[in-house]
């Protein structure tokens, strides 16, 4: 343990680590010092100056989140001085940003209107000239506009440090200065992976998914269209969130009702979807396994990581299996399986799927995703997309009567929820392979040893006496640091899981923006977002997704067996090289964001 | 990388093919497997004097070779002043505008210039003969205004005098181009 150390802070003497700095030690003692390019789990850049404070001896403000204790300082976090310094700071950076918030789809949690609120801004002298920059919306998933930047940095670390992508940099330099891909390229074609992690902690509008709420509405309201919905495993424990209920609150049957409220005509569920993603990819492992096929087999349910390794690691692209993930499997089935047993033409169906990223916006739009005749999934609507539907509909979320999900997919095996969390695919991969490889019952549902939040996790399971060597990973630096070691054979693996979020889904780039103090990558909020799937898996009477009578059903009437040529046709993928190639960050050391 | 430009025949890409080669050779021969990330500015430094700019080609070999992504390497030659992403001209002016220099005209010397070339300051003419660009201070106040042009200084600057001026440099490229020429022969 660290050495510690005494200050005062506003007077109150605070005992803290010495390697702490003043904001760290501020927060301790649940001062707030006001921040914004400051994220705890990034590298410190002091680069907006709103966190100064008046340390007695220093001749200038200090910038709270790099400066480090000593023993005997006195800081004062809100003397009449810092606190009208920091508005002047605030002041010529919303000089510098559009001051139309109402039309902003980030009105009202926007950490700048925030900041504003909380220093007490009344008034902007004058006006400035202002940065011009043009409008990039030529990605699938992500809008950038960087004329509501700050420049506080945090999207190009989180890319860097968290994902290992480096798609963003800053280019030029001072009133120029502009967050952009390299070579000024368009995000829809620079190495950007769509994983939203950039949305997510960027403080104000200028990093943004694509909406396609109006789209949703426009074919709601059309009264040719039959809107059909899916909802994956990690938006029914985060939505609440943004109605003010804790983390993890399950609100799987409220949602229901409210998409029915919306106007959606039929609700399917993702996790139906992904029981079948375990029936195909539980018996691609297999198959790989008995007849040598290559190994390690590696999951494709991430949109993110799929196209991370057709950029960045295209020597594994043989490793990932050919499942198409649950929302495509669903996709294609909506426009197939439920079109035939329901007798609508496809032509009709506008099939929506409701998801806690971004990258699926970007998945559904692949030109191999339309095995149905048809684009398998027209719109992908993140968590919060949703939230501001219900919002305009006039909807009181927390009140809502339960409703649901429609047959004939709508019934899903404790196996499917926890697809929403890191290691649950493994998991629930692991109780259908036990039971398929050796015909017998599996003594322990539960899999703890695949579970947890920890970047790199690795077990074995003994099956009929053959021992299956498993890694579990999240987050892209995590997996460019594993696969270079599977690469160099300092590693060696069954079977891997990918995910490209740390935590898994439920820590994607969709989901509810942090409430309160809350920071995004809230160790906390992933916890509890963690156990409420956890507990929607304990509290189901059929556990594992071979049980699912869904699925049992679809095999017998429609698919035939897993992996047979209707399966190969509708639930299974291919993927390719792409340009640019990425060169990730090489780490000696898994980046651990969850203590 | 390099092999696909050179396939491409014309001999504007074979000298480009070559000067790639050179700043590869160049990464190859100085730089050591542990030291590839503390390359950088050096090797840019390097394909800047071996292009007289960074094409995008350039940063792309670059990024491959010392495994820095390509977005640190373009953030890297946007903040720098003395790399540029564009081909520069064969002649750089630069026009104070330094205190000395605006307070003593120095902004009508500007004026003259973008009428004379038809470009803007940043811009180079289309025949890429001149580069236009303001620099702050080139530590000679008392002659202001000052311009500069490559390694020349003209000091006590009018209007007047920057017809006469241009047409040195483009007397000069003639008479160089002459010699190769005859040198050819």
């Amino acid at each position: 343990m660290a050495n510690q150390v005494n200050l005062k802070i506003n007077g109150a003497t605070v005992t803290v680590p010495e390697n702490f700095t003043i904001m760290q030690a501020a927060d301790s003692v649940s001062i707030r010092i006001p921040r914004l390019c400051y994220h705890s789990k990034l590298s410190p850049f002091g680069a907006c100056r709103i966190c100064i404070v008046e340390v007695e001896g220093m001749k200038n403000y200090a910038p709270s989140c790099s400066t480090p204790v000593r023993e005997g300082m006195q800081v004062l976090t809100h003397s009449p001085g810092i606190r009208s310094a920091r508005k002047n700071i605030l002041e010529l950076i919303l000089k510098n940003h559009p001051a139309d918030c109402r039309l902003c789809d980030k009105n009202g949690e926007c950490e700048l209107q925030e900041l504003a609120e909380q220093l007490g801004m009344k008034e902007i002298s004058g006006e400035g000239e202002r940065k011009k920059f043009a409008l990039d919306n030529s990605s699938r998933a992500i809008v950038r506009d960087s004329e509501k930047c700050i420049l506080c940095g945090k999207c190009v670390r989180v890319c860097s440090e968290v994902q290992g992508v480096n798609a963003l940099t800053f280019s030029g330099r001072g009133f120029k200065t502009n967050i952009i891909p390299a070579f000024g390229m368009p995000m829809g074609e620079s190495v950007c992976i769509n994983c939203g992690q950039c949305v997510n902690v960027c403080p104000t509008g200028a990093l943004m998914e694509r909406s396609s709420v109006d789209d949703v509405w426009k074919n709601i309201h059309d009264p040719d269209k039959i809107v059909v919905a899916q909802i994956a495993p990690a938006v029914r424990v985060a939505v609440g969130e943004a109605f003010g209920n804790e983390p993890g609150v399950d609100m799987t049957y409220q949602t229901v009702k409210a998409l029915r409220m919306i106007g959606f005509d039929v609700v399917f569920d993702t996790q139906f979807s992904a029981d079948l993603t375990i029936m195909e990819e539980g018996h691609e492992l297999i198959k790989r396994l008995t007849n040598k096929g290559k190994i390690p087999m590696i999951t494709s349910c991430s949109p993110g990581w799929v196209k991370f390794c057709e950029a960045f690691h295209p020597e594994f692209l043989e490793n990932i299996s050919t499942c198409k993930s649950p929302q495509q499997m669903m996709g294609a089935l909506i426009k197939t399986y439920y079109a035939k047993k329901s007798g609508v033409d496809p032509a009709r169906i506008y099939s929506v799927s409701i998801m806690p990223c971004t990258a699926k916006k970007f998945e559904a739009a692949r030109e191999e995703m339309n095995a149905s005749g048809y684009q398998d999934v027209d719109a992908v609507l993140t968590t919060r997309e949703l939230v501001k539907m219900i919002k305009q509909k006039g909807i009181l979320f927390n009140h809502l009567e339960k409703s649901e999900f429609d047959s004939p997919m709508g019934d899903s095996s404790g196996a499917a929820p926890i697809f929403g969390v890191t290691g649950g695919v493994m998991e629930a991969a692991l109780r259908t392979a036990y039971e398929v490889l050796s015909g017998q019952e599996l003594p322990e549902v539960k899999f703890s040893q695949v579970r947890g939040l920890a970047g790199i996790r690795e077990a074995a399971v003994s099956i009929n006496g053959q021992e299956i060597k498993v890694a579990i990973v999240n987050g892209l630096t995590n997996v460019h640091k594993l696969l270079t070691e599977v690469g160099e054979g300092k590693r060696t693996y069954h079977f891997i899981e990918v995910m490209t979020c740390p935590g898994g889904c439920l820590g994607g780039g969709g989901q509810p923006y942090p409430q309160g103090t809350n920071e995004a990558l809230d160790t906390e909020v992933y916890k509890k977002r963690a156990e409420g799937l956890y507990n929607i898996d304990e509290h189901k009477t059929i556990r594992k997704s071979h049980r699912n009578p869904d699925i049992v059903t679809i095999y017998r009437d429609f698919l035939g067996k897993p992996l047979s040529p209707v399966s190969h046709k509708l639930l299974h993928t291919h993927y390719h090289l792409r340009q640019p190639k990425g060169i990730a960050n090489d780490t000696k050391e898994a980046v651990s964001l969850f203590s | 990388m390099i092999k696909n430009i050179e396939k491409r025949e014309t001999g504007d890409q074979k000298e480009f093919a070559k000067k790639l080669r050179l700043v590869d050779t160049h990464i190859r021969e100085t730089v050591s497997e542990e030291n590839r990330k503390g390359a950088l500015m050096g090797v840019l430094h390097k394909a800047q004097n071996v292009f007289g700019y960074l094409p995008r080609e350039a940063m792309e070999l670059i990024s491959q070779r010392l495994s820095v992504p390509t977005a640190h390497i373009y953030g890297m030659a946007t903040f720098y002043n003395y790399f540029s992403l564009k081909p520069k001209a064969k002649f750089q002016i630069c026009v104070c505008k330094g205190t000395a220099c605006y307070v003593g005209g120095g902004a009508r010397i500007l004026q003259t210039l973008k009428k004379e070339l038809k470009i803007n300051e940043g811009d180079i003419t289309a025949d890429g003969l001149f580069g236009l660009n303001i620099t702050r201070c080139l530590g000679c106040c008392g002659l202001s205004p000052v311009m500069q042009v490559n390694d020349d200084i003209y000091v006590r600057m009018v209007p007047e005098k920057v017809k006469a001026i241009l047409e040195t440099y483009r007397r000069l490229d003639k008479v160089g181009k002459k010699k190769k020429a005859v040198r050819r022969k």
